[in-house]
């Protein structure tokens, strides 16, 4: 698709490629956070997870296959990569962050860490 | 960490809305149906001198969930997703919904020159690619001078 104009960019170490922002879900339970994260057309191996620090990064390469010598007339997907950057916080565990991936739809539980797990603090009349 | 990352979308959003602005006026397209931007599953289409390939962008589905017609040059591609925030935890905390979810149906109007009965649909990594083949009639040939 425009995968001509990004060639240049590619080459220029240090400069990101225009990507598009992936829609997400998140939600908070007790026991930690699930994001689910929409990335269409990108293949398991074109899949990138990055934990940094406290940021958390999420990077897909489309791979549609389109037919040789296809004229494109519309397009709503303009760009053929998806990136998105989240901080996380410091009570979540990096450490034990599980992802699924299936049918473009990828799934991520973060746990909370162990001292951060509610407790219920027992409130003693005296 | 809502915030960080909230103000990056909202200025695509405004920067989407003002590129749909400055293009509008150009694009009295002449589909009655029109190509509504920014509905679900979002659609690419393309063609070659055989085919013309329909790309809809509809991840986290059942293949057996997704339904595809093709009647009188009417392409239509519809579905359900169904909702993840369904909780069943009650304290759980929705901190950012941006997915799709529930009914969708988008339609597609064909070239004349396309053959109803030679149409493939396929499932992959989110995206059901379905490709309609020209008929061979309509295939441009070279002709013989006598």
């Amino acid at each position: 698709m425009s995968d001509k104009t990004q060639v240049t960019q590619k080459d220029a170490p240090g400069r990101r490629e225009a990507a598009l922002l992936p829609p997400v879900d998140v939600i908070e339970d007790a026991s930690g956070i699930t994001l689910y994260a929409d990335l269409p057309g990108v293949p398991k191996d074109k899949l990138q997870l990055q934990v940094d620090a406290d940021s958390l990064t999420i990077e897909g390469e489309m791979a549609l296959g389109t037919p040789q010598g296809m004229a494109a007339s519309h397009a709503e997907v303009a760009l053929p990569r998806y990136r998105r950057v989240f901080t996380l916080s410091k009570e979540l565990d990096s450490e034990k962050i599980a992802a699924e991936f299936k049918q473009g739809l990828l799934t991520l539980r973060i746990p909370k860490a162990a001292h951060a797990q509610p407790r219920k603090i027992e409130v003693k009349v005296t | 960490m809502m915030f960080q990352t909230m103000f990056p979308r909202d200025i695509f959003a405004e920067l989407e809305r003002l590129q749909r602005e400055v293009q509008q006026p150009f694009e009295s397209g002449p589909n009655i149906r029109g190509f509504g931007r920014g509905g679900f599953p979002a659609l690419n289409v393309g063609g070659t001198p055989q085919t013309v390939e329909v790309y809809a962008f509809a991840p986290g589905l059942e293949p057996s969930s997704l339904e595809v017609n093709l009647e009188r040059g009417v392409l239509t591609v519809s579905g359900e997703r169904p909702e993840s925030l369904l909780a069943s935890d009650e304290k759980a905390a929705v901190h950012i919904n941006e997915r799709f979810a529930g009914r969708f149906r988008r339609v597609v109007s064909l070239p004349d020159d396309v053959d109803p009965d030679a149409v493939t649909a396929q499932y992959r990594d989110g995206v059901l690619h379905i490709c309609i083949k020209r008929r061979e009639s309509a295939q441009p040939r070279r002709i013989a001078i006598q």
